[in-house]
């Protein structure tokens, strides 16, 4: 690679302008890529980075704008016309078929497959570019056995096979260990050095400082400015992304009530059948006292899922048993379980906590049909509904919505205050909430988690189930790693370290020379 | 409101202009004249009372049976067993009305409907427990009872049950039922209470959908059943139950046609009731106005089937051509909006 090379850009986007409907997804955003460099993409939740480099792989067409390729206007009208200009995109969730081995993954993806396959060439190919990039796994393990690190590996051999010389890392770290993401960012080092142009996505400014080379900040959807990583510190990039708005305050832990000893929820050796899909649960001890919130430390896959189905009683337990306040609630039915005081925030909220075509009222009653039923069933209650609505809102400190809309018109930070608003509205003593912030901007991010310390100060317990560890950390009292099924271990937050922490989440082994953060 | 009212109005009428006009050109290729069919279907149906009431006969189980379809659909079921519903309704009255001929009238018809509506609501509670338990999804199992409940039928009439009357044995039927077994009818004409019963199951099933509890969740289960399940809402009991209550529906159209009309059950007595409530449950929509008008039309559709095939020769099938025409039409969902414009 000569000098000339690099102060030249690979790819330039210019005035990349895209809407959805009433959003402005993308707003005359102008980029540089060059080869070599690592160009990190920073922006909160819904800012238009996905959209913006979507637009560059071709799954979408900008609606105005150009992109050019070593200095030459090119059209991209398809996914594949970017592979043939030789960009290619790691999404946010994967898109490996489970089943197959790594290698015939990969294999799936190369451009000019033969007929019959050279299994023999391919993997002596695929093992000399792992050698290279420091991606080595087992190539011949099926894709779904392979830890989420490795999985990505398999995305990023791909690229390299199918000769991409742009790529693109829509929030590649998300799914990490933190050693895993350690591990990609050395991928990065290596490929830069061939003079890749690597486009790294994400909202997290640490992961910026610690592998970019630059920094280009988005802000609903307008580009504030690219910088120099050099330049950048954390409260520089704090005021770029949210500009005037300060991010509000997220720390909450110092203003815990009081520990009281009551355990509010309770599981004894808890452990579910072994099934084909999910993941079997064993040995699970677990108790939550009044006036804690308990974060669930883990790869998601590893259980979570399972264990929320086994506390609000839609996942049978074969062994142990489950305790509500004291009372066996081993064989309660889901609905019991709910009237005796857990309440539920879904991972998906649209998926999974309301009917999308309903509005705000009625979901809010088919949530408690018990309370606001007149006369036996015959009847409902929608003025109490309505009240009820209003009044969760106001104690939340929500701003009101328009109680007669579908909810599935409304954005994922209205919809998750719809599902908070209705499930505090009941007064729950426990809270389960699955990946609460998942997909919510900082402001409803940190409106959440106000809830959820109103909760617990008031006595209440929260589980907290998320792949964020900063979130795990600031705000748990309590963590429990969960691997595999099983509880790999409890601490409370500032006796472990991230790195420590991670290793159990991926079952792998502590290095002996570990540098902790 | 107003507006959506008449928008969906102008939707039916639009629907129904355009298979008619189709339909007669299926009858111009046929060599038939359309314009005196649709004369002649005008003067035997809504021109005199009698057509009229005729046409209301003809409705009664086309209501049952669409309520039959809606009810479910509101739970995310695709109910498409109407038709054998019907015919297993039919069959346990039958058993009831055979079995038990010295009780009163006053206990015998409600006996009877009791009856009918269990025939029918078992034989679909059977794939709504399939479904419910994961097994499998209850459109297939549906549809396919739909070709055992006639032999099953079949089974009885041309064997134990039938009729050993002299004349009447010479058909695969039972015996006629005693009097009081009989539905009453009104009005001089063969319009009789199951009319008026269908009326009674069409409101119950708007109250019930828009007013009451159960409702919301039957609504609740159909716009997210994952949703629901996580809500508490005991998800495969409704499943079950709708399904039972819609199947029982199906066969209080079974029990009436026999118990009212024939006066006896027949092998192969419906001439497709159950599919064609499928066809006006899903042009209305599910709603219950709808399903009272779509099935007003259709009746004329039907009784435009007999009426054809003795006036102008028109084979009876013919208005399966004019039923898959309209269900065509409904599928390909007019934008009448953009249609104008
Ligand atoms: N396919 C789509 N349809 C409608 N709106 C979309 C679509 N994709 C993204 N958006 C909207 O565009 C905005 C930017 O989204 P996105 O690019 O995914 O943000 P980011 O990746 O920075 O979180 C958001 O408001 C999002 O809701
Ligand atoms: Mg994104």
């Amino acid at each position: 690679m000569t000098a000339r090379d690099k102060a030249r850009p690979l790819v330039s986007l210019r005035k990349i302008t895209k809407r959805f409907s009433t959003v402005l997804a993308n707003d005359s955003v102008d980029l540089d890529l060059y080869p070599g460099e690592v160009h990190a993409l920073l922006g909160e939740n819904g800012a238009g980075k996905s959209t913006l480099m979507k637009i560059l792989y071709g799954f979408y067409t900008a609606d105005s704008g150009s992109i050019s390729l070593d200095g030459e206007k090119i059209q991209l009208n398809s996914p594949l016309d970017a592979r043939k200009h030789r960009i290619g995109m790691v999404f946010q969730t994967f898109t490996l078929v489970p089943a197959m081995t790594a290698a015939e993954n990969i294999a799936l993806y190369l451009p000019d497959l033969s007929p019959v396959l050279d299994n023999e060439k391919i993997l002596s190919h695929l093992d000399s570019l792992a050698q290279r990039y420091q991606l080595q796994f087992n190539l011949n393990l099926a894709v779904r056995d392979l830890p989420l690190g490795d999985q990505q590996k398999v995305e990023v051999l791909k690229l390299l096979t199918a000769k991409a010389r742009v790529l693109i890392f829509d929030e590649a770290t998300r799914v990490l260990a933190p050693h895993e993401i350690e591990g990609l960012f050395n991928i990065f080092e290596s490929l830069k050095k061939d003079g890749y142009a690597i486009v790294f996505i994400t909202h997290k400014m640490r992961e910026v400082l610690q592998c970019a080379d630059k920094v280009s900040v988005l802000r609903r959807g307008r580009l504030v400015e690219t910088i120099d990583c050099s330049q950048a510190t954390e409260s520089t990039l704090v005021k770029m992304m949210f500009g005037d708005v300060e991010p509000p305050k997220l720390e909450i832990r110092d203003k815990r009530a009081e520990k009281e000893k009551d355990v509010l929820l309770e599981l004894k050796g808890a452990g579910t059948a072994p099934t084909a899909v999910g993941t079997q649960l064993s040995q699970i001890d677990l108790k939550l006292k009044k006036g804690e919130i308990v974060g669930i430390v883990g790869v998601s896959g590893n259980g979570q899922r399972e264990l929320v189905d086994a506390i609000l009683g839609f996942l049978p337990l074969t062994e142990g048993s489950k305790f509500i306040r004291s009372r066996d609630a081993t064989s309660w039915t889901p609905k019991k379980i709910r009237s005796g005081g857990i309440g539920f925030i879904p991972e998906e909220p649209l998926q999974m906590g309301v009917v999308p075509w309903m509005n705000l009222v009625e979901n809010t009653a088919l949530g408690d049909l018990e309370t606001y039923a007149l006369y036996g069933g015959f009847g409902l209650d929608w003025p109490g509904v309505a009240a009820k609505v209003e009044e969760s809102f106001q104690t939340l400190n929500f701003e009101p919505l328009d109680p007669h809309r579908p909810v599935r018109s409304l954005s994922g930070g209205q919809l998750q205050r719809v599902v908070l608003a209705r499930e505090l509205g009941r007064d729950p003593q426990v809270l389960i909430a699955s990946y609460p912030t998942r997909g919510l901007d900082v402001h409803s991010a940190a409106a959440t988690f106000g809830v959820f310390a109103q909760l617990r100060d008031r006595g209440g317990a929260v589980l907290l189930i998320s792949e964020d560890l900063d979130d795990l950390f600031k705000f748990s009292d309590r963590l429990i790693v969960l691997y595999q099924g099983k509880i790999a271990g409890t601490f409370a937050p500032q006796e472990i370290d991230r790195h420590k922490i991670g290793h159990l989440m991926t079952g792998s082994q502590i290095e002996a020379a570990e540098g902790g953060g | 409101m107003p507006k959506n009212w008449l928008s969906a109005l102008a939707r039916y009428v639009f629907i129904l202009t355009v298979a008619l006009i189709a339909y007669a050109a299926v009858l111009l290729l046929a060599g038939k004249n359309p314009i005196l069919a649709y004369i002649d279907t005008f003067d035997f149906t809504l021109s005199s009372w009698y057509g009229f009431s005729e046409v209301i006969v003809r409705m009664t189980p086309l209501l049952f049976t669409a309520i039959a379809v809606a009810l479910p659909s509101r739970a995310g079921l695709i109910n498409v067993g109407g038709e054998g519903q019907l015919y297993l309704g039919a069959w346990l009255a039958t058993w009831g009305a055979i079995t038990f001929t010295n009780l009163p009238a006053s206990v015998f018809i409600p006996f009877l409907v009791l009856l009918g509506f269990i025939g029918g609501g078992v034989w679909a509670a059977l794939a709504g427990f399939l479904r419910a338990k994961g097994y499998v999804n209850e459109t297939i199992t549906t549809l396919l009872m739909n070709y055992i409940a006639p032999l099953v039928v079949g089974y009885f009439v041309y064997g134990s049950w039938r009729s050993r009357e002299p004349g009447a044995s010479a058909f695969p039927q039972t015996a006629a039922f005693v009097q009081e077994a009989r539905m009453p009818r009104f009005f001089q004409t063969r319009i009789h209470l199951g009319f008026f019963l269908a009326l009674l199951i069409l409101f119950i099933y708007w109250f019930v959908l828009e007013k009451t509890k159960w409702g919301l969740k039957i609504k609740g289960i159909g716009g997210n059943p994952e949703a629901a399940k996580r809500m508490g809402i005991e998800v495969n009991f409704y499943l079950i139950a709708v399904m039972f209550v819609a199947g029982g529906i199906a066969g209080l159209a079974g029990m009436s046609e026999v118990t009212a009309l024939h006066g006896r059950l027949r092998a192969g007595f419906s001439p497709g009731y159950g599919f064609v409530g499928f066809l006006i449950s899903w042009l209305a929509g599910g709603r219950p106005l709808g399903i009272l008008a779509m099935s007003f039309v259709l009746a004329i559709v039907f009784s435009s089937g007999s009426l054809l095939q003795i006036t102008q020769g028109v084979p009876f099938a013919a208005i399966n051509v004019l039923m898959a025409i309209i269900l065509f039409i409904v599928l390909m969902k007019p934008n009448l909006r953009r249609l104008m414009s």
